[in-house]
């Protein structure tokens, strides 16, 4: 209780250095329709809510891709505030780098169980103002800038979704509950995240809830992963930095350095995160056994270890995969155009009764479902 | 909740519909309708529920359910059967003392952990950790059979009891996984498979069958393939691997006195 | 001179039990024993180094401390006044061997690690897989990976070369000269069947060990012994020594009386001359310096991976930021307990910091100029078990280096009288017969068997911390903890107290 209350309103890294690191367990559910026909909310609100028992009320949340058609050269920020002065205070910094087509608040209705929510607002934003300097910075790093910026030093903000065309919404309550007071029933999306939280030691944080977002990139994550004290380290050695004390944070990051930064592809950069053994890597061909050494060797400290499952979304697709011994369920299955993945079978067939295939993949193989290249997002 | 009187012998048959129903409610509506005296509970639009039959001690009882049933299926049992027209998720026949599990379908993962007695039959693939630390004790031998392939650690600290795979319908080039019967000090495994031993725990012999072997698992077979109308001498064909623990105590030399 | 100096030791024998086997005799090396109708030991001459008592077939032998009857004074402890004695009587540098024995904090014994309950699994280390294979070397930040067309990897960027290890444990730097044959064929032994690292030290490589190159680092240092460029081309990898925890900041010298046939061959020098080890490199007064002689070390040696040792003292951090951007392929750091077979007393307990606090300071100002990939780090000086090891690691060691706790393997005792060359368990010495005390084929599987315990207990540490490789641990400054420390100490070890 303390350190999230801590950590909605301190910035000061002593603090957040002092603070425990959040532990949960989860339920996830993903849909991506790979024509990018969009689906509404309706349907992964479902899913999710059949998987009510694997969380406890305490965090759930929604990512939903291709929902701002309108605004899609736009980067929506979706931004909680604790005050007006939290408030105030950002729209000051969002004014002075960068310009904001349309700033307004996240529309919500009234759910018993939901309470105290924070403010919460959406500003849909160009990278940066015309007359700035510094054109050297591409309009992606400087908005990682940016969301760094706030949620580093604006006592009280928290930027928790920062793409293009998409957005998440996510708080304390059981997801279901969520998806009433966010009304995610009226939201199209061709790519919808899903997860229900049960954290065992840090109730109370609307930001503590996934998913996690930066940029494109959103995660849902159960387990715990226990290589976090070196992940987070090695992070911050590529200017991350690290404020949320969980696990899914280093995952965002780590994807953004492993895709974005270092160009990866996200079969190379799954392969980081959860590399085959070393036996194995002694059976392969010469060539792929000096690939994957290498792999291991340099990313060492970036792979994940300890139980878990995620999904990321990103604007092109949906990746999930657990880790190198399986110690957190993943389910797969397909119908159509439409790809699934949950943490239980049952999920999906809520809202999917007769899948084409249904199928649980082989620990840390990740599964990379993309929209088809003609599709236009 | 429906009741039909079904055949001469007055044997009871109560018929649930699960759809949209909490696990609670519909485990006490189980719970309620043995203890009426129901010999067959039929469950439809199962999806998700979990604990079905967990901790049910009777053995005249049988339980059908349609649909996905939710983990830690059949948890406990001790007795009755249970059939699943679809697939388990995770945790079926967790610690299970007695009973029959046949599912036509596909099973998830750390299937039958700790089972120490009863039969778990499954007619498609099973996932990861299956028959972990299954146990025979005293007159009890606990029995998987799974149809289809497995993942990795299947009988991980195996102890007692006999875990089957048969492989059919496989077009994978295995159908066991890695790290098959680590720490493996009891009961005894048989493969419808060549075995390599680059798989297997370092724990694990591999043997051909005598005729011990061949008499254990064609009476379990035949068993398996009356419940899901399979071809026994079609499968009884191939070759059969055994696997057995080396020692029933593998770790002489790991520790300092 | 009449000596004001009590013995240290008082040698006490249960004649009743002593059948008069003159075992004792044989196997002191200090000559404590003499024999007439039975068995007279001289307190004088014991060094306690406890050979007597473990080879006497009735144990009729029982070393103890002597009872101390001076007048007890905080400051003016014993120690003080036998060195005052010792020093009046001679007007000599006092000399010992092995590490710092002085009572500073061991940091090791304030550090505890985690284990997962409930929300994270254990993971079972005799059952499932667990990886403590470790590569030594420079890495890049970033790879390049392209794919085949069938799907298959292939890497596009040239690495440097590496170094596997099997256990992140490979062994100290000990001369031949310092130690004998035997012992350093015991090392090389147990470092080949492990697949492991064994490391000459600075007086050269012995024929009869050529055939363990691959498990071999050489050593440069100031004295270059048998330093030549075969020597060089043999080993998987080369070492320049700038420094050791036990004397840093000193040469020193092995008198000629050590230098035998054998030795002189082995580092080249006359027989009988005594080996000079001047105090710097001569050709490394700066940091430029240090480049270049690795980079000559390089050209001569194929380009394999060239290491940097030094002391762990005050400014290590930095010193460190430098080896790393002078193109080090692992800074070896020994901290102020490691051992030594020869160093002053004065510079052995007074100079350097902990291991534990250099290896923190270091990793941590390495990760901060961004560059902790591109050097290993090898943290040495006072690794005495396996959860050591793991601490280690856990603040940022690639590997540790043991050299004290292999010489235990084979006897130690730490009686601390290396420098004599006396050393009773054959160790420390070049005298024929004591050195044939140690068969290198015994010895090898003493060391083996540590290793082997040692890396096992790591995989059950690994396992109760829920993971299952080595590389999640290291960093992962999370999983400690401290105990009584205060929050300077905590701040520079990274770590928070225990019940944070």
């Amino acid at each position: 209780m303390r350190s999230q209350e801590l950590l909605w309103r301190t910035k000061d890294p002593e603090i957040l250095r002092q603070l425990g690191k959040d532990i949960s367990g989860c339920g996830l559910s993903g849909i991506i329709n790979i024509r990018g026909q969009r689906i509404s909310g309706e349907a992964i609100r479902c899913s999710i809510a059949c998987q009510h028992d694997r969380g406890n009320g305490l965090g759930g949340g929604f990512a939903a891709y291709g929902i701002y058609p309108r605004y899609r050269d736009y980067y929506a920020l979706h931004i909680m505030y604790d005050s007006h002065d939290a408030k105030n205070s950002t729209e000051d910094y969002l004014d002075h780098h960068l310009s904001v087509e349309l700033g307004e608040r996240i529309p919500t209705r009234p759910v018993p169980n939901i309470n105290k929510p924070p403010l919460l607002w959406r500003y849909f934003v160009k990278g940066r103002k015309e007359e700035e300097g510094d054109f050297e910075i591409a309009d992606d790093e400087y908005m990682v800038k940016i969301v760094m910026g706030i949620n580093a030093t604006i006592p009280g903000a928290f930027v928790f979704s920062s793409g293009k065309n998409m957005g998440v919404f996510k708080g304390v309550g059981f997801p279901e509950e969520l998806a009433e007071f966010f009304m995610i029933d009226e939201y199209q999306g061709y790519l919808w995240l899903a997860h229900n939280r049960f954290p065992t030691n840090t109730p109370g944080w609307w930001g503590g809830a996934h998913p996690f977002n930066l940029l494109d990139w959103s995660i849902i994550h159960n387990g715990e992963i226990s290589s976090y004290g070196i992940n987070k380290r090695y992070l911050e050695m590529f200017g991350y930095k690290l404020t949320l004390m969980t696990d899914t944070e280093v995952v965002a990051y780590l994807l953004d350095l492993l895709v974005r930064r270092h160009k990866l592809n996200l079969n190379v950069a799954s392969t980081v995160l959860s590399p085959p053994f070393w036996k194995d890597i002694e059976k392969s061909d010469d060539k792929e056994k000096e690939a994957f050494t290498a792999l291991r060797m340099v990313y060492g400290s970036a792979m994940l270890n300890g139980p878990f499952a995620f999904i990321f979304g990103f604007t092109r697709g949906m990746v999930g995969m657990n880790d190198r011994i399986k110690l957190r369920p993943f389910v797969v299955a397909t119908k159509g155009d439409n790809f699934y993945m949950a943490s239980e079978e049952a999920a999906i067939r809520e809202i999917c009764p007769e899948p084409d295939k249904v199928w649980s993949p082989r620990a840390g193989h990740s599964v990379i479902v993309e929209l088809d290249r003609s599709v236009t997002v | 909740m429906e009741t039909i009187a079904l055949s001469e012998n007055l044997k009871e048959t109560i018929r649930i519909d699960a759809k949209n129903m909490y696990y609670r409610q519909l485990n006490d509506m189980v719970r309620e309708a043995i203890a009426s005296g129901a010999k067959d509970v039929i469950i439809d639009s199962v999806n998700g529920q979990r604990y079905i039959g967990a901790g049910i001690e009777r053995k005249d009882v049988t339980i059908i359910i349609n649909g996905t049933p939710g983990n830690d299926l059949a948890a406990f049992m001790d007795g009755p059967t249970i059939i699943v027209n679809g697939n388990a998720q995770d945790g079926a026949g967790n610690t299970m003392n007695d009973g029959k599990i046949v599912i036509h379908g596909d099973a998830g993962d750390v299937l039958g952990y700790g089972m120490r007695g009863g039969k778990l039959f499954v007619k498609g693939n099973v996932g990861y950790r299956v028959g972990i630390h299954m146990k025979g004790y005293k007159n009890q031998i606990p029995v998987i059979i799974a149809g289809g392939t497995a993942g990795d650690f299947l009988g991980e600290y195996m102890a007692g009891g006999i875990l089957i795979l048969l492989g059919l319908n496989n077009n994978t080039h295995s159908i066991v996984g890695d790290y098959l019967g680590t720490g493996m000090h009891g009961g005894v495994m048989y493969i419808r498979d060549e075995v390599n031993p680059y798989r297997c725990g370092v724990e694990v012999g591999i043997a051909e069958l005598d005729d011990g072997d061949k008499n254990t698992l064609e009476r379990y077979l035949k068993e398996f393939c009356d419940d899901f109308s399979l071809d026994f001498n079609e499968i009884i064909k191939e070759r059969f691997v055994k696997l057995y623990p080396k020692s029933s105590r593998p770790y002489g030399r790991l520790y300092a006195y | 001179m009449k000596t004001f100096i009590p013995p240290d030791f008082r040698v006490y024998i249960e004649h009743e039990r002593c059948r008069r086997c003159k075992r004792c005799l044989m196997n002191c090396s200090f000559d404590a024993y003499t024999f007439q109708d039975r068995v007279t030991p001289d307190d004088s001459k014991c060094v306690g180094c406890n050979r007597c008592a473990v080879f006497c077939p009735e144990h009729a032998i029982t070393i103890s401390n002597t009872p101390i009857g001076y007048r007890e004074h905080p400051l003016w402890s014993m120690k003080a006044r036998k060195d005052i004695w010792k020093q009046s009587e001679t007007g000599g540098v006092l000399l010992t061997g092995m590490g710092n024995d002085q009572p500073f904090r061991i940091y090791w014994d304030h550090i505890v690690i985690d284990a997962c309950q409930v929300t994270n699994p254990s993971i079972d280390p005799l059952r499932e897989p667990m990886e403590l294979r470790t590569y030594l070397g420079k890495k890049p930040d970033a790879v390049s990976v392209k794919m085949d067309r069938d799907g298959k990897l292939e890497l596009a960027t040239e690495l440097l070369p590496q170094i596997e290890i099997n256990t992140p444990i490979i062994f100290a730097a000990m001369s031949y000269g310092a130690v004998s044959l035997n012992v350093q064929k015991s090392i090389a032994m147990a470092a080949k069947e492990f697949g492991t690292l064994w490391n000459t030290g600075e007086g050269g490589l012995h024929e009869d060990l050529y055939h363990y190159g691959s498990n071999t680092i050489v050593q440069v240092a100031s004295g270059r012994f048998g330093v030549s460029s075969e020597y060089l081309k043999i080993a998987v990898a080369s070492e320049i020594k700038i420094g050791q925890g036990a004397k840093p900041g000193i040469g020193g010298h092995l008198p000629g009386e050590k230098v035998n046939l054998d030795v002189s061959k082995t580092r080249m020098i006359p027989q009988g001359t005594d080996a000079l080890s001047p105090a710097p490199q001569h050709d490394i007064y700066s940091i430029e310096d240090l480049r270049q002689l690795i980079y000559a070390i390089k050209e001569a040696n194929g380009y394999k991976p060239v290491g940097v040792k030094i002391a762990a003292v005050h400014n290590v951090a930095a010193i460190s930021s430098g080896i790393a951007r002078a193109g080090a392929d692992w800074i070896y750091i020994d901290g102020f307990r490691g051992g030594t077979g020869a160093s002053p007393t004065i510079i052995r307990d007074h100079i350097g910091i902990p291991i534990e606090l250099a290896l923190a300071a270091v990793d941590e100002r390495l990760r901060q100029e961004g560059i902790r990939n591109s050097v290993s780090i090898i943290a040495a000086g006072g690794i005495r078990n396996s959860g050591d090891v793991a601490k280690a690691i856990a603040l940022g060691a690639d590997t540790v280096a043991i050299g004290t706790a292999a010489l235990v393997a084979l006897g130690c005792s730490l009686c601390q009288k290396c420098y004599t060359g006396n050393c009773a368990w054959g160790i420390t010495t070049q005298r024929p017969e004591l050195v044939r005390r140690i068969d290198p084929e015994v010895g090898a599987e003493r060391i083996y068997n540590l290793l082997r315990g040692w890396s096992l207990e790591l995989k059950e540490i690994l396992g109760a911390l829920g993971l299952n490789s080595i590389e999640s641990l290291r960093g992962s400054r999370e999983r400690l903890r401290g105990i009584g420390l205060n929050e300077v100490e905590l701040r520079i070890l990274g770590i928070k107290h225990a019940g944070e």
